[in-house]
């Protein structure tokens, strides 16, 4: 009994990974074939970009905060709180900003698109949209992560400069050190593999939480509560896959970079 | 209705020089279980309206979705418009399907769009003129008596009306084909009447060619023994004991097509079944 359990849900394990490479597959080779569309994908930049922006900012500003904190405290241990700002700037900058923004956008839009893509499946709208003879991959899922590729990479942006200020303030009102000397230390050590680095992952988050919001959207099956079911498996299988990816990204990165 | 006072089908026959415009051959298909449908084959001839009766659960809305290539069968093979649909990859079946209409259970409107939207849907993406649009919008919308919806939201129609504009949305391209999924499916008497007066007014006015899906034996009784009177701008039942010769039954029992005929044959038909489901 137990081994049949185990033996189904290994099966349904391999089956949706499969489901989802072919769906990612299709995805990535659409963003590159007309027709796109445009109108789409200036709603869904508007909604995923614009949208998110707040939270984007209030958890760029905290974390940027907390680590300024957090680095004095253990710097000047060894009295080299003057370092804070090359702390923050590089540790937002490489990796705290498009984590942390991948993973916020993720709990935010992800949930937002399978919950929209799972209700037209239920209701089936998704199958009107066939019979009407559009493609629902090309209509709902392209636009929707094209505009999560573009706008998590200007996010992430905001999302670093908010820290870096966050820092700042924690740095000069809180610390009461130098702001000019925080500053100075958060530019001068930026390199540019730095920020390469920092810029190339939001590309990959981007097209992580949108393409598996749409998929668990896509496959929604059993009615409201599958409609629920799928919310949840997209929020927590974004972000647990937006850290994981973020391992093998840094890995990468760092022995390209070295 | 009585019944027995039907007599054999009189008038013109459907056109036997053209192929079929739908034609099923032996399909099968299963979903993780029993199959849905089994070797089921039939055919719908041009002007013909083919009326797939059976209780709840039987495959009916199944074999809707299989006719315009919504679900793939598993075995058997299926043709729409003359081309062989069962391996044809998506891309290709989607200009294929712009030439059927579909009319869905709920009438699946998009939520988000206005009722002129919904029902212009496909003009849109064809990238049609505005004002052409809503002229032909306007056109579909009074063909259901729903004009004043234009600029409505479905969510403040209600369900006997959503199922009108749903039949404006899969007519507004003068579709070659139209598939009814229970159309009067949770409707009261009333509004059921309503839609079954608008698809017979389709039949005798553009003569598509239909297959509708309902498990309510009254409604296909009356699309049967009823017509369209243009004069009069309503349906007006067919004299005593005449029936539409292009409107004809097929009937499916767990799966299995056990009837194809006409009414005349569904109420003199032997099959335990079909006698208990007509009683």
């Amino acid at each position: 009994m137990a081994i049949d359990r185990i033996e189904k849900t290994a099966k349904n394990l391999v089956l949706t990974v499969q489901d989802y490479s072919l769906f990612a597959y299709r995805a990535f080779l659409n963003l590159w074939r007309p027709p796109i569309y445009w109108p789409e994908f200036l709603v869904q930049a508007d909604i995923i970009g614009f949208g998110s922006l707040s939270i984007v900012v209030l958890s760029g500003l905290s974390t940027g905060g907390v680590l300024a904190l957090q680095s004095a405290a253990t710097l000047s241990a060894f009295g080299a709180t003057a370092v804070t700002g090359q702390f923050v700037s590089l540790t937002m900058i490489r990796e705290l900003g498009p984590v942390l923004t991948g993973v916020m956008v993720s709990g935010r839009n992800a949930s937002s698109m399978a919950s929209e893509l799972g209700s037209m499946v239920v209701t089936e709208q998704i199958d009107a949209m066939r019979a009407l003879g559009v493609d629902p991959m090309r209509k709902l899922v392209t636009p929707r992560i094209f505009s999560s590729i573009v706008m998590l990479f200007f996010l992430t942006i905001v999302a670093d400069a908010c820290g870096i200020l966050g820092g700042a303030a924690v740095t000069v009102f809180m610390n009461h050190q130098n702001g000019t000397q925080y500053l100075d230390m958060a530019w001068e050590h930026l390199r540019y593999p730095d920020i390469v680095q920092g810029l190339v992952k939001p590309l990959f988050f981007g097209y992580i939480l949108s393409s598996i919001g749409c998929f668990y959207g896509m496959r929604t099956s059993g009615g409201t509560e599958g409609v629920g079911r799928s919310t949840i498996q997209a929020v927590v299988t974004a972000s647990v896959l937006i850290i994981f990816v973020d391992f093998l990204l840094t890995q990468v990165l760092l022995s390209l970079f070295r | 209705m009585n019944t027995s006072s039907i007599s054999q089908p009189q008038g013109p026959a459907p056109a036997a020089d053209d192929g079929p415009v739908v034609a099923f051959r032996n399909v099968s298909i299963a979903f993780d279980g029993p199959p849905v449908l089994q070797d089921v084959s039939f055919s719908v001839a041009p002007g013909e309206t083919r009326i797939l009766l059976g209780p709840a659960g039987v495959g009916k809305s199944v074999l809707l979705k299989l006719t315009n290539g919504l679900l793939r069968p598993d075995r058997g093979s299926i043709q729409l418009f003359g081309e062989e649909i069962s391996h044809m990859p998506e891309e290709m079946l989607f200009p294929l399907r712009t030439r059927a209409g579909m009319v869905f259970q709920e009438g699946a409107l998009f939520d988000s769009l206005t009722v002129r939207d919904n029902v212009a849907y496909q003009l849109i993406q064809e990238r049609v003129p505005d004002g052409e649009i809503d002229s032909r919008v306007r056109d579909a919308l009074r063909f259901v008596e729903l004009e004043e919806t234009f600029g409505l939201y479905p969510a403040s129609l209600s369900g006997g009306m959503r199922r009108r504009v749903a039949i404006a949305r899969a007519l507004i391209r003068q579709p070659e084909l139209l598939l009814y999924d229970s159309p009067t499916g949770g409707l009261d008497p009333v509004t059921s009447t309503t839609i079954i007066e608008l698809i017979v007014k389709e039949r005798d006015v553009y003569h598509t060619p239909s297959l509708m899906v309902t498990y309510r034996l009254q409604d296909a009784f009356i699309m049967c023994t009823h017509r369209f009177d243009p004069e009069q701008g309503r349906m007006v039942s067919l004299p005593k004991g005449e029936t539409d010769p292009n409107t004809t039954f097929l009937m499916l029992e767990e799966g299995r097509l056990i009837f194809d005929g006409s009414l005349h044959e569904l109420i003199h038909s032997q099959n335990q079944f079909v006698r208990e489901f007509l009683d």
